[in-house]
């Protein structure tokens, strides 16, 4: 029996990674339910403005380091991203002004608008192969890690060590202060307030003389952002792939729906909810197990409920338990 | 005689296809109460919708203080200080109750912390509920979360679609005598009311509508006083 080994081991490969890739998810979790809420459809082409705003972001950190610029221990990534930013968000309003706003003026019903996004999806695709190519980028630099195993071994005197990737504490530290900003926007603005009452009762805050080009507007610009942070800080921890960010979009979704679509809070409760399930049901608990049991209990399995190659089965079965016993979500968000 | 405040004339048309309102005339003098009542289907929400600029008008026109408002949207009578309160989704549910009245001045740019006040003195269980959402409040409450948004851009007319529908007979009663209390400050009202019978007794001015079509017009007394209006549509 040795909990305190179990418990290192535990945190290594279970909590610190879910963590960091649970915040990735909320984040792009949040620019999907901002949609829903104040749009009204579901925007499959998050998981491609993701990977436009991370390619951006890329192409700038690699312009500052050839003129030598780097932020030190932190990646230079994360001097890139306002740039990044404002391109995706730029980008994002001309999509809508081009596509999306001739079909708002039409009252198209949601499910054509879902399909026009899933144009613009192939569209940004496109864009982003053509222009940075399908292959693995990876653009961290700065100091690897915060502790390393190594390190925590010595320093503890453990048989486990406890990695932290950078990557990883930039991600949770970033995710917490984007939501922070973002709840606050939402809740003491007066521009976030009538974000809120547009996605609340969109005919009576036309009435209150509330303008919708501006709240459509803002609303492009906020999910844009929180698209290229989640995608920055995603690239940032694995790599960047184009294919890899289309295939974000099942958890992403799972996360916005699971929450409750529309629910900013829904939106963070249901990234972690997903990124740790996938991380527990796919993860082999031998180790942690073996420390746990007696020596004669030791298991000769890996203990792993799934193997990695399934981890989308796990959003999607989360996903269909949850639409079937509580089709709002868990934060009573719209019904899909 | 000076033409009334707000009129809207001679007002035909409908919501695409057939006419709904055939030549209905309904106005309101400054700082008095006109009710719109009628059978189900007489055109009575869709009258006050006319006014309000919701309803594309094929003859007849909206004047509102002697200026012609016929082309106007219905967010710019809100400017020109029309308020309207819808019969349902009239509140921000997912907002707090203070949220809502914010909503309510969002046009105003100045600092409207005394219109809320006022709002708190005609409704106190609003400040008390201040910070609950507004869906979380009974249904005479939220009625009168609708009103007192409407009232946040100081309108000099209210439009009030039904206010009582699903209310409690004694909460009715309430709401009436906060509509009488709001008038009395100058704002005019204008309402269309299922309670016929109530909301004449409190009406200077009621207009009749049968089938889209002004049938009797007359001072709220004289129509409660009327047999053939009495027996037709009060019940006797």
């Amino acid at each position: 029996m040795d909990i305190l080994n179990a418990l290192i081991v535990f945190l290594n490969f279970v909590f610190v990674p879910g963590l960091a890739y649970g915040a990735q998810l909320a984040l792009g979790a949040l620019g999907v339910t901002l949609i829903y809420g104040i749009l009204r459809f579901s925007n499959f082409a998050h998981g491609d403005t993701m990977a436009f705003g991370t390619m951006v972001t890329i192409l700038v950190t690699w312009w500052f380091q050839s003129m030598g610029i780097n932020f030190g221990v932190l990646p230079t990534a994360l001097l890139a991203l306002p740039f990044g930013i404002a391109v995706t968000a730029l980008f994002a309003l001309g999509t809508d002004r081009v596509i999306y706003r001739f079909y708002r003026k039409q009252k198209a019903a949601p499910v054509i608008l879902v399909m026009v996004s899933l144009g613009v999806m192939f569209v940004m695709n496109g864009i982003v192969r053509l222009i940075i190519g399908v292959d693995d980028q990876n653009f961290t630099d700065g100091e690897r890690f915060v502790i390393s195993a190594g390190d925590f071994k010595t320093a503890t005197g453990l048989a486990e060590g406890l990695a932290i990737k950078t990557t990883q504490a930039v991600t949770v530290a970033t995710a917490l202060i984007v939501m922070a900003l973002l709840f606050w926007f939402l809740q003491k603005t007066r521009t976030g307030k009538s974000m809120r009452a547009f996605s609340d009762n969109e005919d009576l805050a036309l009435l209150s003389g509330i303008n919708p080009d501006r709240v459509v507007a803002v609303t492009w610009i906020i999910a844009a952002g929180l698209a290229t942070i989640a995608g920055v800080l995603y690239g940032l921890d694995k790599s960047f792939k184009p294919f890899v960010y289309f295939q974000l979009l099942l958890p992403i979704f799972a996360a916005a729906i699971v929450g409750g679509l529309g629910s900013p809070i829904g939106a963070i409760a249901g990234g972690f909810l997903i990124a740790f399930s996938e991380v527990m049901v796919t993860y082999a608990w031998k180790k942690v197990v073996t420390y746990i049991v007696p020596e004669s209990m030791a298991p000769d399995g890996l203990l792993q409920l799934m193997s990695t190659d399934y981890k989308f089965a796990v959003s999607f079965a989360i996903l269909i338990i949850v639409l079937i016993f509580m089709p709002t979500g868990l934060f009573k968000g719209k019904s899909v | 005689m000076a033409e009334p405040f707000l009129i809207g004339e001679a007002m035909t048309g409908g919501y695409g296809g057939a006419d709904i309102l055939h030549a209905c005339t309904i106005a309101v003098e400054k700082g008095q109460i006109a009710v719109i009542v009628g059978p189900n289907g007489a055109g009575k929400s869709t009258a006050m919708k006319a006014v309000f600029g919701m309803l594309k008008l094929r003859a007849g026109h909206v004047k509102l203080a002697g200026e012609d408002i016929t082309a106007l949207s219905p967010q710019a009578r809100v400017a020109k200080g029309m308020g309207f309160v819808p019969q349902t989704h009239n509140i921000f549910t997912s907002m707090t109750v203070e949220e809502n009245l914010e909503m309510g001045a969002f046009i105003r740019r100045d600092d409207f912390r005394d219109t809320l006040a006022q709002v708190y003195d005609l409704f106190p269980v609003l400040k008390q509920k201040r910070l609950q959402a507004a869906g979380e409040l009974s249904g005479g409450q939220r009625q009168q979360v609708a009103v007192g948004r409407a009232l946040m851009t100081q309108p000099k007319v209210l439009m009030l679609d039904e206010p009582t529908a699903g209310v409690s007979p004694i909460v009715m009663d309430e709401l009436f005598d906060r509509i009488i209390e709001v008038a009395r400050t100058g704002i005019s009202i204008l309402m269309v009311e299922q309670n016929a019978r109530q909301a004449l007794e409190i009406a200077d001015k009621g207009f009749v509508l049968v089938q889209g079509a002004n049938r009797f017009t007359d001072t709220g007394a004289a129509l409660l006083a009327d047999p053939e209006v009495r027996r037709s549509f009060l019940g006797g």
